[in-house]
């Protein structure tokens, strides 16, 4: 069988156009889709695997009773992760922490979460990824390197992909990349801006000062000179329609969410000579759908809390890897990530000494640790579901193969239910 | 069956002004409104309870938490009886579920407001709660929490329309690229019945049709849009600017040019009116004009009417496209010229959105728009260009009394209310959050009703607003007859919506009891009773009962040969695939078609 248009769930690109050929329940082969995705639906399997507590394999009423008992018992649980399921799922999971009285948190918190605070301060000039295809001639990477970590970004929306004004591709643009290091992406730039680590927030303050007409009286700032800088003002004041992407090089070094305030006020001020826009390039599937159902269902995008019965917001108190280094979470439910592989050390620590629930369809390294693990289906692969670009755009999630295994969102009613009576 | 007897009741639509009538319900609709004391043909014999006790009396304070009396297992004034319920409304003031024809509560811009504003929630906050049922005895369920003040979060929105007594509220304007987005939000928003307006005077392939003068491929196109993106009526926001704003441009008059398209704001108006009434959809074309928001817009306000040439439409918010005087220099008030205007067009319904003083988050589809106000306010400004559709952009803001300007906009909304003779055609709205929150309808209200209150306010604002405004000449006081009808009755019938805004048998049982007070804001802020679907769901402006509304669209029949057209101008246009555009029916848990002419 052959499914066109599947959309590959694995990062933020969320391309559409992925071909599945499907035989016998499995995936034979896929198409048009980058390696990253292509082992994501190949490796998919479609075999049953029982919850465990304790690593003892159960039925599952009895898994969900567990979990349920660990989580009424806890004082200050933790719901963690949600950027690798459904939207679906995501709304149950806040549900359910909402009547725990729980902190939620997703991995916005360790990649973007710098990007919302700067967002909250400046506002964001941003725009669909189809803008970005059909008219933009200015196109600049700044901290992120998605020929490796995106890889159908360029062709599909940014640098040879062919739109209205600009059909003849990457001819059409002008590629810029700012980075520490010289990377893939880099390589095929026209400009490449090499900034010393940790420096941007001063390379964004020059642009800024340059684009006001100012004319510092220094050659050079954070290694980068500022006649390069003074002709790149002048190319975004140039362009008929400029963005600037930006990944974690940019929010997780230096000053973190004050180079996101300064890059945003940088777009939004290019605005006076010609249209600017900028946009996080998200890493997971559906990050940027947690971004969503969190902020529709609280108020808030990460770090929030009810225990006082209603959301509280409050990054560095209630992100995750705070609540666990200050050992302030006393149990935990990960869904569809796995903070023990990328945390901190004392973060990751705390997790393995605290009873841990872990809903992911792969035996990641927090499954191994924790008390109960209830292996769920995968979204895109074999449960159908929503997911949100990098862009805001929502996509259906669809079901290519069949998997005995229950959805993130199943097993959250299940726990809602359970814990409700 | 339930029964709401004795009643002073409010029905516009079926002409009943404050006569006393019983109003029988059953399975979710009304089956009968007739005088009291004659029983029912349907359903057998209601016994009416000897000794029910009335909250017409009390006076609305802290005692009326009383009313949820669990240790007698009953509410106060509800008596049960066998197989049904008697609700005692004799002092009190019967009239439909408020039906809001244009807020913003749900979707990618609303999101973003919320995302982008946490200064907004922080101190305003709504607690889990748990609903007790006294009818029922035990726990009825859970209600969640939330936050935000101008742009709250979907549960605490759902919670806060209906402990107000609205039961239906339509989606001002979602772009159909993002319609899953606001259907999955209106899923998490209880309470209500919805519908969503979807952005269409900036879309690619309606202008394309234009140019090539094919409306009939225009009209096709829209069916299918329509029931693609799951909406209810075609908006228009700013035709053309929108599409100029991404050339850093906009347009000024009905004839300036779309760039790359060739075709004009007064096209894409005049064609969107023509496939309306082809397709002969339940609402009319619903129309954020050109110039929102600057000074001198009423002339081409009034040019957008007139451009219309008789077919039908709503123009929404309209305070905001009623300013004289010159471009650039000082705002006066052009509520008089633009009551004119809609006084002679009988073709056009017009919403107010009338300004609240306080805090209020700006969210529109017009791009340029949302730029001047970051650049005139200094606020922080969210802009997201919509491929191949639309555009939009978020701006936080404050209304001052003491800022003339602002001062001039709260006289022009009042002026506009005061103004238009015909109730049936000027709607209360504050276009949420654009123009202050909807739970400050009330206040709107006692504004409306009460001449001393408003000529307090008036005392209250910037001196040079008041000089030579018309306001203070104004004496003209709306009855509860014609507050029902701007509320509900009017909204009901512009948007086309049969079983709402009435209490006819087979209307929606969508009710709400009034306490009759002297302070209407008071009177209105916390109705006695809120029932949807013949159940009651508040009650002393608290929710009791979580219920799901439904989703509300149209789905009108449309050539299929389009389809080639469409899976071409996808792959020219988008970066999404055809096939995986339409909002699936599984998005919608529960929804009604509402029939095309």
């Amino acid at each position: 069988m052959r499914i066109e248009n599947v959309v590959c769930p694995f990062c933020g690109c969320l391309c559409d156009d992925i071909v599945v050929e499907v035989e016998g329940n499995r995936v034979t082969a896929v198409k048009k889709v980058c390696s990253s995705g292509r082992s994501l639906f190949v490796n998919a399997h479609t075999g049953a695997a029982s919850p465990t507590v304790d690593g003892k394999e159960v039925e599952w009423p009895e898994a969900i009773d567990a979990a349920a008992r660990i989580l009424t018992d806890s004082a200050s649980p933790l719901i963690y992760g949600l950027s690798s399921t459904a939207s679906e799922a995501q709304r149950k999971a806040i549900a359910l922490a909402d009547l725990l009285g729980a902190s939620i948190d997703s991995t916005s918190s360790v990649c973007h979460g710098p990007t919302t605070i700067g967002i909250q301060s400046q506002g964001e000039p941003t725009c669909t990824l189809g803008e970005v295809k059909h008219r933009a001639d200015l196109v600049i990477f700044w901290g992120c390197n998605p020929a490796e970590a995106h890889q159908r970004h360029f062709a599909r929306y940014s640098v040879s992909a062919r739109g209205k004004l600009t059909p003849q591709g990457r001819k059409d643009r002008t590629v810029v990349v700012v980075d520490v290091r010289p990377t893939r992406s880099s390589r095929s730039a026209d400009i490449f801006l090499q900034p010393r680590p940790g420096c941007d927030y001063e390379v964004l303050t020059a642009l800024r000062a340059l684009l006001k007409g100012e004319t510092p009286d220094i050659t050079d700032v954070g290694g980068v000179g500022v006649a390069q800088l003074a002709d790149l003002v002048e190319r975004m004041k140039g362009c008929r329609f400029g963005v600037i992407f930006f990944g974690m090089g940019v929010t997780q070094t230096g000053g973190k969410y004050l180079n996101i305030t300064e890059l945003l006020a940088l777009v939004a001020e290019l605005n006076d000579h010609t249209r600017f826009t900028a946009m996080p390039m998200r890493g997971h599937g559906n990050v940027a759908g947690a971004d969503c159902t969190l902020t529709w269902q609280t108020g808030y995008p990460f770090a929030i809390n009810f225990a006082r019965g209603y959301p509280q917001y409050n990054p560095g108190e209630f992100t995750a890897v705070d609540m666990l280094a200050r050992q302030e979470a006393d149990a935990a439910l990960i869904i569809a990530s796995d903070p023990v592989a990328h945390f901190p050390r004392q973060a990751a620590q705390r997790l393995s000494q605290i009873p841990t629930i872990v809903l992911d369809p792969e035996m990641n390294l927090t499954a191994r640790e924790a008390k109960v693990v209830l292996p769920t289906a995968i979204y895109g692969v074999s449960a159908a579901g929503t997911a949100y670009r990098m862009d805001n755009v929502p996509l259906p999630l669809k079901k290519v193969v069949d998997s005995p295994q229950p959805t993130d969102e199943q097993v959250l009613d299940w726990m809602i239910e359970r814990v409700k009576t | 069956m339930i029964g709401i007897i004795n009643g002073e009741v409010y029905d516009p639509q079926n002409g009943i002004n404050g006569e006393v009538r019983d109003i029988w319900i059953e399975d979710g609709k009304i089956v009968s409104t007739s005088p009291p004391l004659i029983p029912p043909k349907v359903g057998g014999e209601i016994p009416v309870p000897a000794g029910l006790s009335n909250p017409a009396a009390s006076p609305p304070g802290p005692a009326l938490s009383l009313a949820l009396n669990t240790a007698e297992g009953k509410v106060e004034g509800l008596g049960g009886t066998e197989g049904g319920q008697i609700i005692d409304a004799a002092g009190l003031v019967v009239m439909p579920g408020g039906v809001d024809i244009h807020s913003h509560i749900v979707g990618a811009k609303v999101n973003a407001g919320r995302k982008f504003r946490p200064e907004d929630h922080r101190d305003h906050v709504r607690a889990r709660g748990v609903l007790i049922s006294p009818l029922e005895g035990g726990l009825r369920g859970v209600t969640r929490s939330g936050s935000g003040y101008t742009v709250p979060s979907t549960f605490m929105t759902g919670y806060g329309y209906a402990e107000m007594g609205y039961t239906t509220v339509m989606e001002a304007a979602t772009a159909p690229l993002v319609a899953r987005h606001t259907h999955e939000e209106l899923e998490d928003t209880p309470m209500l019945d919805t519908g969503v307006f979807i952005t269409m005077g900036n879309n690619h392939f309606i202008m394309k049709c234009i140019r090539d003068g094919q409306r009939e491929k225009a009209r096709d196109y829209v069916a299918w849009l329509l029931g693609a993106s799951k909406g209810y009526a075609i908006k228009i926001v700013n035709p053309g600017g929108v599409e100029n704003w991404k050339w850093g441009r906009n347009v000024g008059e009905l004839d300036d040019e779309v760039i790359g398209f060739g075709v004009t704001p007064r096209q894409i108006v005049a064609t969107l009116a023509w496939i309306n009434d082809e397709l002969g959809l339940p609402h009319v074309p619903h129309i954020h004009g050109i110039n929102l928001g600057q000074t001198g817009n009423a002339r081409t306000t009034v040019e957008t009417i007139e451009a219309l040439e008789g077919r039908r439409a709503h123009f929404c918010h309209l305070q905001f496209l009623s300013y004289a005087g010159e471009p650039g220099k000082s705002l006066r008030s052009g509520a008089a010229e633009i009551a004119r205007a809609v006084n002679e067009h009988p073709n056009v319904t017009v919403d107010v959105g009338q300004v609240i003083f306080g805090e209020a988050t700006t969210m529109t589809s017009d791009g340029p728009l949302q730029y001047r106000l970051h650049k005139l306010t200094g606020n922080k400004w969210l802009n997201d260009d919509v491929e191949g559709e639309t555009g939009g952009g978020v701006v936080p803001m404050q209304y001052k009394r003491s800022n003339p300007i602002n001062a001039i906009q709260w006289l022009i909304g009042l002026e506009l209310f005061l103004l238009i003779d015909d109730p049936w055609r000027v709607f209360l709205t504050t276009d949420h959050p654009n123009a202050g929150p909807f739970f400050y309808y009330p206040q709107v209200i006692k504004l409306l009703m009460d001449r001393d209150y408003r000529a307090e306010m008036l005392a209250g604002i910037h001196r040079r607003a008041r000089k030579g405004a018309l306001l203070p000449g104004l004496d003209r006081e709306y009855s509860l007859y014609e507050i029902a009808i701007v509320t509900r009755a009017g909204t009901a019938r512009a948007l086309g919506l049969r079983n709402k805004g009435h209490l006819g048998v087979g209307a929606d049982a969508d009710v709400t009891i009034y306490r009759k007070l002297d302070d209407k804001e008071a009177m209105f802020a916390r109705p006695y009773l809120v029932l949807k679907d013949g159940q009651v769901v508040a009650c002393d402006g608290q929710i009791v009962r979580e219920v799901q509304g439904r989703t509300l669209y149209v789905a009108p029949p449309y050539d299929p040969g389009i389809e080639a057209d469409l899976r071409a101008h996808f792959e020219e246009c988008y970066t999404i695939s055809y096939d995986n555009y339409p909002v699936a029916p599984e998005y919608l848990t529960r929804s009604e078609v509402i029939p095309c002419a």
